[in-house]
């Protein structure tokens, strides 16, 4: 049940080099890096999408890339970076969507995990709306619901605040947060340092695909890790918690 | 929702098949049995003409609804996948050659078309199983089959042969028997179940190939039984009634407002609707007086395409489809 993500030496020839973490389910892990530090490729990798050229990655004792297609869509949630919806569906067919890979289970339950992930995103007005006619908020916690309607284990999202305005990125943080506290593993891409910084509880750094920092936001995002990985000068204020980065 | 349009549907194509019998160049009165040769004419030549205008419709139909949802394109169309190119290619040839003469030969030729053009697609993109090389290889595949066509029209042995293969191009049901029904059915069938084998992963690709893959869509396997699907339902329709374009196109956008949109919910409606559109063009070409014989059936429908077409790039620019 407790099955951890386990990523050993792995490697993406050009894009990640010998990254080595072991992630536990229960709070929030951020991914950061500077543009193509191979963040995205290693989302990827976790969520089974993208085969490693050397080293593996486990879920509990099971190698990610080689467990069925349905199994592992069952357990790892994956939100992709800027995700499309080709048609208007309304907004409970598209968190339907999320049901696709429990093939054969009982309608109920179905129906039961589609409103939960609807209650879940506070989605309940817009439940027969068609998506176009949502807001970027909006369209953003409908795309959420669809990878909660699964019920994984894990949800790995990449930038999942991207575009949204501060309440709805405050509000989608929230709900991650309350995802985590039910004890999911939650594994964000964040290009915001800051958001890493109040809202995760432990941080991943990449640097040129190498893993540079992991550990705990106050550590792995110092002002020394930011200096020598971003290349700025750059200086934390404010309280713990409540944290925003002067950059000069 | 899509149990309304769907019934719909059925009770209008219950309705039509059978006035369809009754149209035609000779009307059959049902309380007037004195009409000479009615039941020949009804056996032998409207009920074979009726039931292939529903496979080929209804195939047609799916595997456009199928195209629509694998390239997530409301534009698609089955003809993007040279599949019906490929046919086509088959059956010129076959009159080229001489061998359609014999009634079976065309189709089989037309059928080794489709399976040539079904392979090369695999070949090409199945490697990696991404949508856009697919595109490309069956736009190619397409315009390269058309080219060939074209060259075994300029190089026709006999004049008579090139105006065989002309009016042959132009799809339709005139003069088709029990023996077209017969190769057609199996076929489409067998296509239309492959086709709803992959309704699921269609409806997946809603959301992108990555969030696809992540819900567990195999990528190749899916584009493995797109190719089989469409190959055989085109490929059957290509067969015994020449190129008939546009209901793979209008018929699904027709369906999807009916629909909650997504691809699994339009493969049935599609595939009714199709049927019920080609038994209705095929009986207004029989009955439209023509001087030299009737409407091509390919021709009437791209007379009814086209506007339509453009009606929905029009509409698209407005952003409302």
């Amino acid at each position: 049940m407790s099955s951890s993500l386990a990523l050993d030496q792995v490697t993406v020839t050009g894009r990640l080099e010998a990254v080595t973490a072991k992630l536990n389910r229960g709070g929030i892990k951020a991914i950061c890096g500077p543009n193509g530090a191979g963040k995205s490729t290693l989302l990827s990798v976790l969520a089974g999408l993208l085969a490693p050229d050397a080293g593996c990655v486990r879920l509990g004792a099971a190698q990610v890339d080689r467990l069925p297609a349905a199994e592992r869509a069952r357990q790892l949630g994956y939100l992709p970076q800027a995700p499309e919806i080709a048609w208007d569906v309304s907004v409970e067919t598209l968190v339907s969507l999320g049901r696709l890979p429990w093939r054969g289970a009982p309608a109920s339950e179905a129906q039961g995990a589609i409103d939960a992930a609807i209650a879940a995103m506070d989605l309940e007005r817009f439940r027969h709306r068609p998506v176009t006619r949502l807001s970027g908020g909006e369209r953003a916690r409908a795309l959420m619901a669809r990878v909660l309607a699964t019920r994984p284990d894990w949800l790995l999202a990449d930038e999942p605040l991207a575009n949204l305005d501060l309440a709805h990125a405050a509000t989608l943080m929230r709900r991650f947060r309350e995802q985590a506290q039910e004890g999911r593993g939650v594994v964000l891409v964040l290009h915001d340092l800051a958001t890493a910084m109040n809202h995760a509880d432990r941080v991943l750094v990449l640097h040129h695909g190498r893993l540079v920092a992991d550990g705990p936001p106050g550590h792995a995002l110092s002002e020394s890790v930011i200096r020598e990985v971003w290349g700025v000068e750059a200086r934390w204020l404010g309280e713990p918690g409540a944290r925003a980065l002067a950059i000069g | 929702m899509t149990r309304k349009p769907t019934l719909l549907l059925v009770c209008a194509l219950a309705l039509a098949v059978p006035l369809s019998l009754l149209a035609g160049r000779v009307w059959i009165d049902p309380f007037d049995p004195q009409t000479r040769n009615a039941a020949v004419i009804l056996l032998q030549l409207r009920l074979p003409r009726a039931v292939l205008a529903l496979i080929v419709g209804g195939g047609l139909g799916t595997a456009g609804a199928a195209m629509q949802g694998y390239l997530r394109n409301p534009l698609a169309d089955p003809g993007l996948f040279g599949v019906s190119s490929g046919a086509a290619l088959g059956a010129v040839l076959s009159f080229w050659t001489g061998y359609a003469a014999s009634v079976y030969l065309l189709p089989v030729f037309a059928l080794i078309g489709a399976g040539g053009a079904m392979a090369l697609l695999a070949l090409i993109a199945g490697r990696d199983g991404g949508v856009a090389l697919f595109t490309l290889a069956g736009l190619m595949i397409a315009s390269l089959a058309g080219a060939l066509m074209s060259l075994a029209i300029s190089l026709s042995p006999t004049p008579f042969a090139m105006s065989e293969i002309v009016t042959w191009l132009m799809g339709a049901l005139a003069d088709r028997s029990w023996r077209e029904v017969w190769i057609a059915a199996p076929l489409t069938l067998a296509g239309v179940a492959v086709l709803a084998l992959v309704a699921r992963s269609l409806d997946a690709l809603t959301l992108g190939e990555a969030a696809a893959r992540s819900l567990g869509v195999e990528p190749r396997r899916l584009q493995a039984l797109m190719i089989v699907g469409v190959g055989l339902t085109v490929g059957a329709s290509v067969a015994v009634a020449g190129i008939i374009g546009f209901v793979g196109l209008i018929v699904p956008h027709l369906m999807r407002p009916l629909t909650d949109r997504r691809p699994s919910s339009l493969l049935l409606p599609s595939a009714l609707a199709g049927a019920l559109l080609l038994l209705l063009a095929d009986v207004l070409c029989r009955i439209l007086p023509l001087a030299g014989g009737e409407l091509r059936l390919g021709i009437a429908l791209s007379l009814i395409g086209a506007p339509f077409f453009l009606h929905l790039l029009l509409k698209m620019r407005r952003g409302s489809v």
